[in-house]
């Protein structure tokens, strides 16, 4: 038996805000999270800027006990925390339960676990000292950290798994949690990701040439997706949450319901035909998002908002072409769209999930967020979107169906649609 | 160092590990880490290692098994202590 899943409950812990209500009021107007970093600069990286919530350890005094917060030094965590308790007290819960909650469950996923924390681990240990690691080490190397600590903080008892998909990551741990609703293996599930991109994993993408360097001096120009002067992306960090549940579910317990998922898909090109470890092929990116339309039984034309996953590469453009093929759809008949990243940055597995908190409020609030330092769009996806639908301004008009999307190293693919909730 | 002195120098070393910090502030030598003060048994590792460098000594793993309760930490403290001194 199907059943219909709702979005309940919605958290966030982005560069340009913390919480939904920042959040909303940060990408209505266009406001940037990119900062430069001394630090990048010392380290001789090509890329000195990026995106990193202002987040302090204090903001999670009152989410988990203080024996807990103590010695807590996983940012990535401690991001997927903050994002999913608050998800779970917007949906009107309570985050402490005394018993176990059987029916909810939690897909949230991560590319790396805190590398910040193995830093420690490799010098004690290679000093000799393992003895001095103590009892918090493990439980935030692991992988499934950041789910470990949300399920025990909320006492949940459904299915609980990490997820993994590079910067598909996001899209398709929700698309899990859906699933899992849709087909009655759970009444409500936490989903999401988190990343904390330290400078480790920034210098590997430093070193792959991929990433923005020539606005070190002008940083919130940095991340421009789509434009002309597009030179890689600007590395991001942070957590995005939602509540699902089963539309039954919330009616009988009054919950406020921001949206619908009507359907998605996730696969991947196989790494054949265009496809490799690094790029999308195209084949695989239009059968999922192809996919997704079809699972949810809307028609092309009622796609109101794409939100892309455009980190501002090469890739671009192929993605546009992409999504004009799939959608039949081009220049002024083209929907709307929009890329987050060019006011956040690319935060890797969270991108999906803080891209979708983003839709969500653009459904509910009817606007389209803007896409800011795109005062010089590339021509070739100008041609196929249409120069009205690639707004550096936010447009305010009835969003009821965004189609969102996102592509990870491995080629794979993840496709949500989401729509108003009727 | 006096058994009253390890046992008020004792109180900081645990302080990160116990919510019950009202409990904490009365502990006795009878008092148990894990029953009392709701100490997660996987913590005491932690506070082994706090007392190591808190008090200077080392603490083996035979003696490290002992300390349940305030009296029996107290008693590896003081052994190791007076030892070094």
């Amino acid at each position: 038996m199907s059943r219909r899943v709702v979005i309940t409950g919605l958290g966030v812990v982005s560069p340009n805000g913390i919480g939904v209500s920042d959040f909303l009021h940060a990408i209505q107007n266009g406001v940037s999270g990119i900062k430069f970093y001394p630090e990048f600069e010392d380290l001789k990286f090509n890329c000195q800027v990026g995106g990193f919530p202002e987040f302090e350890w204090e903001q999670l005094r009152n989410y988990i006990p203080e024996t807990s917060l103590y010695g807590l030094k996983g940012k990535g965590i401690a991001f997927g925390i903050k994002a999913a308790l608050d998800a779970w007290m917007d949906a009107g819960n309570e985050i402490y339960s005394e018993d176990t909650l059987w029916d909810t469950g939690c897909v949230f996923g991560s590319s790396v676990s805190d590398t910040d924390v193995i830093k420690t681990a490799i010098n004690r240990v290679d000093a000799k000292e393992s003895k001095k690691l103590g009892s918090r080490v493990v439980e935030q190397i692991m992988n499934s950290g950041v789910t470990a600590y949300i399920s025990g903080r909320l006492g949940l008892g459904n299915k609980i798994i990490n997820n993994s998909a590079a910067c598909a990551t996001g899209t398709q741990s929700i698309l899990l949690g859906y699933e899992y609703i849709k087909f009655g293996m759970a009444k409500r599930m936490v989903v999401g990701s988190c990343e904390f991109v330290d400078r480790y994993i920034f210098g590997g993408f430093d070193s792959m040439r991929v990433l923005s360097r020539k606005f070190n001096d002008n940083p919130e120009a940095a991340s421009r997706p789509m434009s002309m002067t597009a030179g890689g992306f600007v590395p991001g960090s942070g957590a995005g949450a939602l509540v699902l549940e089963d539309l039954e579910f919330a009616l009988a317990r009054g919950a406020k319901i921001y949206a619908e998922i009507l359907g998605g898909a996730t696969n991947s090109g196989g790494q054949r035909n265009g496809g490799s470890m690094t790029a999308p092929g195209s084949a695989g990116v239009i059968k999922c998002i192809d996919d997704a339309i079809k699972l949810s039984n809307i028609d092309t034309e009622q796609v109101d908002l794409v939100s892309g996953h455009l980190t501002a590469t090469m890739a671009d453009k192929y993605e546009i072409d992409n999504w004009s093929k799939v959608l039949n759809r081009r220049g002024d008949n083209f929907p709307m769209v929009n890329s987050l990243k060019s006011m956040v940055g690319h935060s890797l597995s969270a991108a999906g999930s803080l891209e979708m908190v983003a839709a969500v409020l653009q459904i509910v609030h009817n606007f389209v967020h803007p896409n800011i330092n795109l005062e010089d769009p590339n021509p070739e996806i100008v041609e196929i979107a249409g120069e009205n639908n690639l707004s550096t301004k936010m447009v305010n008009k009835e969003v009821n169906i965004v189609a969102k999307a996102n592509f990870g190293f491995g080629d794979v693919n993840a496709c949500l649609i989401i729509s108003k909730y009727k | 160092m006096s058994r009253a002195e390890i046992l008020e120098e004792l109180k900081k070393v645990l302080t990160p590990y116990t919510e019950n910090k009202e409990m904490l502030a009365g502990i006795t030598e009878e008092t148990d880490l894990i029953k009392d003060l709701k100490i997660n048994s996987a913590n005491l590792v932690d506070i082994i290692i706090d007392a190591e460098s808190q008090y200077n000594i080392e603490i083996d793993f035979d003696s490290a098994e002992k300390m349940f309760s305030v009296g029996n930490c107290i008693d590896v403290i003081a052994d190791k202590v007076n030892h070094s001194a």
